[in-house]
């Protein structure tokens, strides 16, 4: 026998009520583990943008169009690596409920500001040279089960095409994949050239740019001056970082963070309550053991550290069913999923924010009875009795 | 004459405070026990009988006066000391056997032995020859809630003894049993007073309980009202 053995029984000691327990805090847990795998779902757009690229829109909002002659402009500043411009397509499969984020875009240009896209030089090479042409993300691949080579009709909820109708055929030239796994494969992309020759809302224009930096030391100077060229101009622009750019298009749907924080801290609340005080009668209903312990020999201190370790077992089994159980719904969800949220991964960084939240529970719940402990007067707790 | 006093307590001092008023329990006790005794100390509630046992035991300190155990010095010692002094000298027996419910006699027993550096192996042993001396061997693996008053208490006599201590406090050992069932513990604390020279001091309300020690002290206000011959 040992110490521990004498915290697992004491522990154990009724079952009911450790099952309760463990099943609050692994309710807590589970919570954490996805609602905050989904922020960091939606926030993958920001945490994986290049630190140098910018994205220069229409200053009146980013839906308005922009010259064609821009790119030229952009490219020509000082500080500008590689320019690549943008069109959204509004794509859809087949049904409008089937929407799919298209773009047209200059593929050569596009993949030297995108180098996170990784892709076979072979289909880059057969992309490029096939105007109808289209490069599908992996998780487009896998929901619709488009090889490469299959031709796709391509509909938009926008543009109409020189033959009246609102779908464009285009052929799978490759599949790409992100260079990490929370990279966002649920895209596609195609040639603008073949969008503005069969398109009828005229041309010349472009959505937006992306361009990359020679420095992210540069970037706030080069988007200074992008944003001065254009100022007397017909379109102005409004040039910000990536980072920046994504942030405030995914808070169009409200303060993700405050709404997670909101979330996990009712949670986390309740069940610091409702353990807190689970372990302060438990500690309590034994108040006479503690003193026979102590009568025997055991110090203050040794109990002390028996209790806080108990509290402390109590938080991480029941946080770690929580945190297992959150990994196979998120492991799970991730399938049907991977379109609409591709960075769905219960991330090192939100287990390891999960243990530390364990232990700080743990060490929470578990301190106040076990300075009770320590403090417990022998033949106060006997006369008590 | 000195090497023969285990407990030697000298002008002891005792009083609580309860709100404004303070309730002296003992003025200027002296007291001896020697090595080997028996000693039943009576007296009728509130006469400090409990109080004088949790000094013996060391966990209630004097306010002022001396406490010589073997010599030494035990009221100048810190909770941490003390813990570890009663650990090595002292082995208690409570009215109500203060067994840990969810631990099976043998593990009750075991547990004055976390506090020593003894083996796995050697604690077995111990508590396997403990169990034996007070018949329960059999009932090992019982939880004490499987086990007769009797049965629990002879658990709890195990368990002071385990540790083989200089001094075994009892308080009110058969408080809570039968005639029958009482008359076999303070049997079992004759022979280890006898047969295993275990100095023993033993607080109870029962005259026939205190014909077993081989000597009786009558507290009364904090006082012994009969002299103690003995000493």
């Amino acid at each position: 026998m040992s110490d521990i053995y004498l915290i697992f029984k004491n522990l154990t000691r009724k079952p009911l009520r450790l099952f309760l327990t463990c099943f609050a805090i692994m309710v807590a847990f589970l919570i954490f583990g996805v609602v905050t795998t989904l922020k960091d779902a939606l926030n993958s757009g920001i945490e994986l943008s290049a630190d140098n690229r910018l994205v220069v829109v229409n200053s009146i909002n980013f839906t308005q169009p922009l010259p064609y002659a821009y790119v030229n402009k952009v490219k020509a500043i000082e500080g500008v690596k590689d320019v690549v411009h943008m069109n959204w397509f509004g794509g859809y499969y087949q049904e409008p409920a089937n929407q799919l984020v298209t773009m047209a875009v200059d593929p050569e240009n596009y993949l030297k500001v995108y180098e996170e896209v990784v892709l076979s030089d072979a289909e880059r090479d057969s992309w490029f040279r096939n105007q109808r042409g289209m490069l599908i993300g992996r998780a487009i691949a896998d929901a619709y089960g488009w090889k490469v080579g299959d031709i796709i009709p391509m509909s938009s909820n926008i543009f109409s095409n020189r033959e009246g109708g609102h779908t464009w055929e285009m052929e799978v030239s490759g599949i790409f994949d992100g260079r990490d796994e929370q990279f966002g494969t649920n895209f596609a992309v195609f040639h603008y050239k073949y969008f503005m020759e069969t398109q009828t809302f005229g041309g010349d224009w472009v959505g937006w740019l992306t361009l990359t930096t020679d420095d992210p030391a540069l970037n706030e100077q080069v988007a200074k001056t992008i944003d001065e060229e254009f100022a007397n101009s017909e379109a102005q622009t409004d040039t910000s970082t990536e980072k920046a750019f994504n942030k405030a298009f995914i808070e169009q749907i409200g303060n993700i963070g405050l709404m997670i924080f909101g979330i996990v801290f009712t949670a986390f609340f309740t069940i610091l309550l409702v353990v807190g005080n689970t372990m302060i009668l438990a500690v309590r209903e034994r108040t006479g053991e503690i003193a026979t312990l102590k009568t025997l020999g055991f110090t203050a201190k040794r109990i002390f550290t028996m209790i806080l370790a108990e509290s402390m077992l109590l938080a991480f089994i029941g946080g770690l069913a929580g945190l297992g159980l959150a990994y196979m719904i998120v492991e799970g969800a991730k399938a049907f999923l991977a379109q609409f949220l591709p960075g769905l991964v219960l991330s090192d960084t939100v287990a390891l924010q999960a243990v530390g939240f364990m232990a700080l529970l743990g060490l929470v719940t578990g301190l106040v009875p076990a300075i009770n402990a320590y403090k417990l007067n022998i033949v106060t707790a006997f006369s008590r009795r | 004459m000195t090497d023969n006093i285990l407990f030697d307590l000298k002008g002891v001092h005792k009083s609580f405070t309860r709100g404004k008023e303070t309730i002296k329990i003992f003025d200027g006790l002296d007291m001896q026990i020697k090595k080997g005794d028996f000693l039943a100390i009576m007296g009728p509630s509130g006469s400090g009988k409990t109080t004088l046992l949790n000094m013996l035991g060391g966990v209630d300190q004097p306010t002022s006066g001396e406490v010589l155990f073997d010599g030494s010095r035990v009221d100048t010692l810190s909770e941490g000391q003390l813990s570890k002094w009663r650990a090595n000298n002292i082995g208690f027996i409570f009215q109500f056997y203060n067994l840990m419910p969810m631990l099976s006699a043998a593990r009750n027993v075991e547990l004055p032995l976390l506090l020593t550096n003894l083996s796995k192996k050697d604690r077995k042993n111990s508590v396997e020859t403990a169990l034996k001396l007070v018949e329960l061997a059999d009932r090992a693996s019982h939880l004490p809630k499987e086990m007769s008053g009797g049965q629990q208490q002879r658990v709890a006599i195990a368990r002071a003894i385990v540790s083989d201590p200089k001094l075994l406090l009892c308080d009110e050992p058969t408080g809570d049993l039968d005639r029958h069932t009482a008359d076999e513990i303070l049997e079992m604390l004759q022979l280890l007073n006898e047969k295993f020279g275990k100095t023993i001091v033993m607080v109870t309300h029962d005259p026939s309980a205190a014909k077993y020690a081989k000597r009786t002290l009558h507290l009364d206000k904090g006082e012994f009202v009969e002299k103690d011959l003995a000493a």
